[in-house]
C-alpha cells in the first residue's frame, strides 16, 4: 500500500495529520532534525524528503500549513515537477482535497494531478484519532543549498504568548479583542478567564502590542474554528472574517450596531464592552 | 542600487468575484493591487530613499494587470513591467515563477527582489521561495522588519514562541509582511507624477518562455469543484442596557454544552 509521508513539527497537530495520513494510506512520520536556522532552510528540507520519495512508495506528502511548511511544499513541488495544495482542510481517499478561498467566502476541491501529491494541511482539521502508532523517519540535512546557506540565523528571541491559556488553534472557545478592547485588556482576560478560553485578537490589537502577533485572527493571522468566537470590540472587516467565520458559533460584543461582525453573529450585543464581557463573566463564574 | 518589486492584481472580493466554466478564477473582473503587496512597495520607496535605488514594479495578469502597476508607479516605483501573454491564463504557481524569474533575467536581475507574503485571492505563499531557488539567490521570508546595510539584508522573522533575526547577502530576495510597515496613502502629486512613468509591456515570446510551460495545460492542479460558502446568517442582536443580554449569553453557553 502507498506510503503517505507527514512532517511532523507540533505535537498535537501533528498527531491529527498522522490521523488523516492514516486515512489515506500507510501513515509514516518525517522528523527532520536541526536548530534555529532549518526555519531558513526549507530546500535543503525538501531535497531530503525527495530522496525518501525516490526510496519509497509514497502517494502523497503533507507538511504542516503555515509558511514553512508552503515553502517545504512549493520546492518539493519544483524538485518533483509535482504541485502543491496549500491550506487544506480535508483530503479524500481519492486525494482530493478541499481549502477555503477568496477570503473564506468560498471552497474548491482539487486535486493534483502528478505523484507525489503535496498538501499544506491546516491544525484543527475534523478527523477520527488513529490509534496505530506510525512509523517515524528521521531526516538530518547536513548540508544546506548554497543560496540557503548564505542565510545566517544572527538572533533568537524567544516570546511567551498563551501563559496558562489554551493553544488557539485547539481552543474550545477564544475571545479575541479588537481595537475597541484595549489598551487595558482586563475586561477581556476576565471573561477569558470564566470560560478557560483562549485569547486572540485583530491586527489592530496586535499592531497596537496589546496582542501577541502568533494570536492574531484572520488573512495574516491564524484561522481559527473553535466551537465558540467571541468578538469584542473587531468590527469584522473581510480579514479578520476570512480567519474566524469558520467558528461553530460567534457572538460579537460592539458598540456600534452597523459593525460589520453582527451581519456574522449568532448572538449580537450592541453596547460597551467594558461592561458586558465583567457581566458575563460573573454570570459564568456564578453557574 | 536596483529593486524589483513583484506586485499581482487580484480581483477584489469584497465586490464579487467570478469563476468561469473551467472553474478558474476570472481575473478580466473588478480588481486591484494585492494589498499585501503594497507593504514591500513601502520598503522600496523607504530603501530607495535611504540609499539611492531604482524601483522596477513587475507585473504578471491580464490587461488589467496594469492597474496593479499604475498603483505601484503612485506608490514610488520608478517604472514597471507587465508581463502579458494570453498563454498565461490558468497558471499554477510553478508556471508563474518560471515566467516572473525570466523578466527578472531580462530586465538584468536586482540587487533586492521584494514580495508580499501573499496575495489576497489565493494566499498560497508559493511564490517567493520558488522565485529565489530559480533565481538561485538567498530567500528571507516572512520579514516583519526590513533593514539593508553594507550590501546585507536583515530581517525579523516572528513564529509563534520566538523571533528570529536573520540575514543574507544580497543580492537577495525578501518577502514583506503586514507587519513591517503601515503604506504612505499616495499623494495627489505622487499620482500625477506616476502618469508620466512608463509601463513597459513583455510576452512570452520576448522572455524566451515555452508557451507550453505554462497556462492550464502545464498546470498540474485540476479544480474539481467550487462552491460558495453560504453567508452566515446573522442572529440575534440585542442591545447591552437591557437584562436581557448576560442571560441570553449563558443560554446560548448552555445550550451548546460551553459550560
Ligand atoms: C492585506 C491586509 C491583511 C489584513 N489581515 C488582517 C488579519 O489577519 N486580521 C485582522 O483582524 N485584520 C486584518 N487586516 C486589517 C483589517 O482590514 C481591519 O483593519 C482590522 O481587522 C480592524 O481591527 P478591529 O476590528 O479591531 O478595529 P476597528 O475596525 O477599528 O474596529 C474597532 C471596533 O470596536 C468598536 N468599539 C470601540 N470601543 C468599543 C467599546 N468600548 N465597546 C464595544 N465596542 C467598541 C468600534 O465600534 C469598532 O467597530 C488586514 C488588512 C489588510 C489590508
Ligand atoms: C482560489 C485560488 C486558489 C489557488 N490555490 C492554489 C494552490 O493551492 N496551489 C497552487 O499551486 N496554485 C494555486 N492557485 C493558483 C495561484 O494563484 C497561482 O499559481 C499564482 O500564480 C501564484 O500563487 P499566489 O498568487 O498564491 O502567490 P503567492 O505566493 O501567495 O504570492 C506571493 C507574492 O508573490 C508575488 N506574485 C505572485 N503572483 C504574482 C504575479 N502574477 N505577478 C507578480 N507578482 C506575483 C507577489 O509579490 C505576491 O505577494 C490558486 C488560485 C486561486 C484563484
Amino acid at each position: 500500500m502507498s506510503e503517505i509521508l507527514t512532517l511532523l513539527d507540533d505535537p498535537a497537530a501533528d498527531q491529527e495529520r498522522l490521523a488523516l495520513a492514516g486515512t489515506l494510506g500507510v501513515a509514516v512520520g518525517v522528523r527532520v532534525v536541526g536548530g534555529a536556522e532549518l526555519i531558513a532552510r526549507p530546500g535543503t528540507v525538501a531535497r531530503a524528503l525527495a530522496h525518501l520519495v525516490a526510496d519509497r512508495p509514497v502517494a502523497a506528502v503533507i507538511l504542516p500549513a503555515g509558511l514553512f511548511g508552503a515553502e517545504v511544499g512549493s520546492l518539493l513541488a519544483l524538485v518533483l515537477g509535482s504541485a502543491v495544495i496549500t491550506d487544506v482542510i480535508a483530503i479524500g481517499r481519492d486525494l482530493t482535497a478541499t481549502k477555503a478561498i477568496m477570503a473564506g467566502t468560498a471552497r474548491s476541491r482539487a486535486r493534483v494531478s502528478a505523484s507525489p501529491a503535496i498538501f499544506t494541511v491546516q491544525a484543527g482539521i475534523d478527523v477520527a484519532p488513529s490509534g496505530a502508532p506510525a512509523e517515524v523517519v528521521e531526516i538530518a540535512p547536513d548540508s544546506a543549498e548554497i543560496s540557503e546557506a548564505r542565510v545566517e540565523v544572527k538572533g533568537v528571541a524567544e516570546r511567551t504568548a498563551l501563559g496558562n491559556r489554551p493553544d488557539l488553534l485547539s481552543a474550545n472557545i477564544i475571545v479575541s479583542a479588537g481595537r475597541g478592547a484595549g489598551p487595558d485588556l482586563s475586561a477581556i482576560e476576565e471573561l477569558a478567564d470564566a470560560l478557560g478560553a483562549a485569547v486572540g485578537g485583530s491586527r489592530a490589537a496586535v499592531d497596537a502590542g496589546w496582542v501577541d502577533p502568533s494570536l492574531q485572527v484572520g488573512q495574516t493571522g491564524k484561522t481559527v474554528s473553535p466551537k465558540l468566537y467571541v468578538a469584542a470590540g473587531i468590527s469584522g472587516a473581510i480579514q479578520h472574517q476570512a480567519g474566524m467565520r469558520g467558528s461553530a458559533l460567534i457572538v460579537a460584543v460592539n458598540e456600534d450596531p452597523d459593525a460589520p461582525i453582527f451581519e456574522v453573529a449568532d448572538l449580537g450585543i450592541v453596547g460597551d464592552l467594558a461592561e458586558v464581557l465583567p457581566a458575563a463573566a460573573a454570570a459564568v463564574r456564578g453557574l | 542600487m536596483k529593486i524589483i518589486v513583484l506586485v499581482k492584481y487580484v480581483p477584489d472580493i469584497e465586490a464579487g468575484y467570478r469563476f468561469n466554466s473551467a472553474r478558474r478564477l476570472d481575473r478580466t473582473g473588478e480588481g486591484l493591487l494585492n494589498q499585501l503587496d503594497e507593504y514591500p512597495l513601502e520598503e522600496a520607496r523607504r530603501l530607495a530613499l535611504e540609499l539611492g535605488a531604482e524601483v522596477v514594479a513587475l507585473t504578471m495578469g491580464p490587461d488589467e494587470a496594469e492597474e496593479a502597476a499604475r498603483r505601484a508607479l503612485q506608490m514610488g516605483a520608478d517604472r514597471a513591467v507587465h508581463v502579458l501573454d494570453d498563454a498565461l491564463e490558468g497558471s499554477d504557481a510553478v508556471a508563474t515563477s518560471l515566467v516572473l524569474a525570466a523578466a527578472i533575467g531580462a530586465l538584468g536581475g536586482a540587487d533586492l527582489i521584494l514580495c508580499g507574503a501573499g496575495s489576497a485571492d489565493s494566499t498560497t505563499s508559493l511564490i517567493p521561495v520558488q522565485l529565489a531557488a530559480r533565481l538561485q539567490i538567498p530567500a528571507l521570508t516572512g520579514a516583519a522588519s526590513l533593514t539593508v546595510s553594507n550590501q546585507v539584508a536583515t530581517i525579523r522573522r516572528d513564529q509563534d514562541t520566538r523571533s528570529l533575526e536573520l540575514t543574507a547577502p544580497l543580492p537577495a530576495l525578501v518577502s514583506v509582511t503586514d507587519k513591517a510597515n503601515e503604506p504612505a496613502y499616495p499623494s495627489a502629486k505622487a499620482v500625477m507624477l506616476a502618469r508620466k512613468k512608463p509601463v513597459a509591456v513583455l510576452d512570452l515570446e520576448e522572455l524566451e518562455v515555452d508557451p507550453a510551460a505554462v497556462g492550464p495545460g502545464a498546470a498540474k492542479v485540476t479544480v474539481m469543484e467550487i462552491e460558495p460558502v453560504p453567508p452566515r446568517a446573522g442572529g440575534q442582536v440585542l442591545e447591552a442596557d437591557s437584562d436581557d443580554v448576560v442571560a441570553a449569553f449563558v443560554s446560548l453557553l448552555q445550550a451548546n454544552a460551553l459550560i
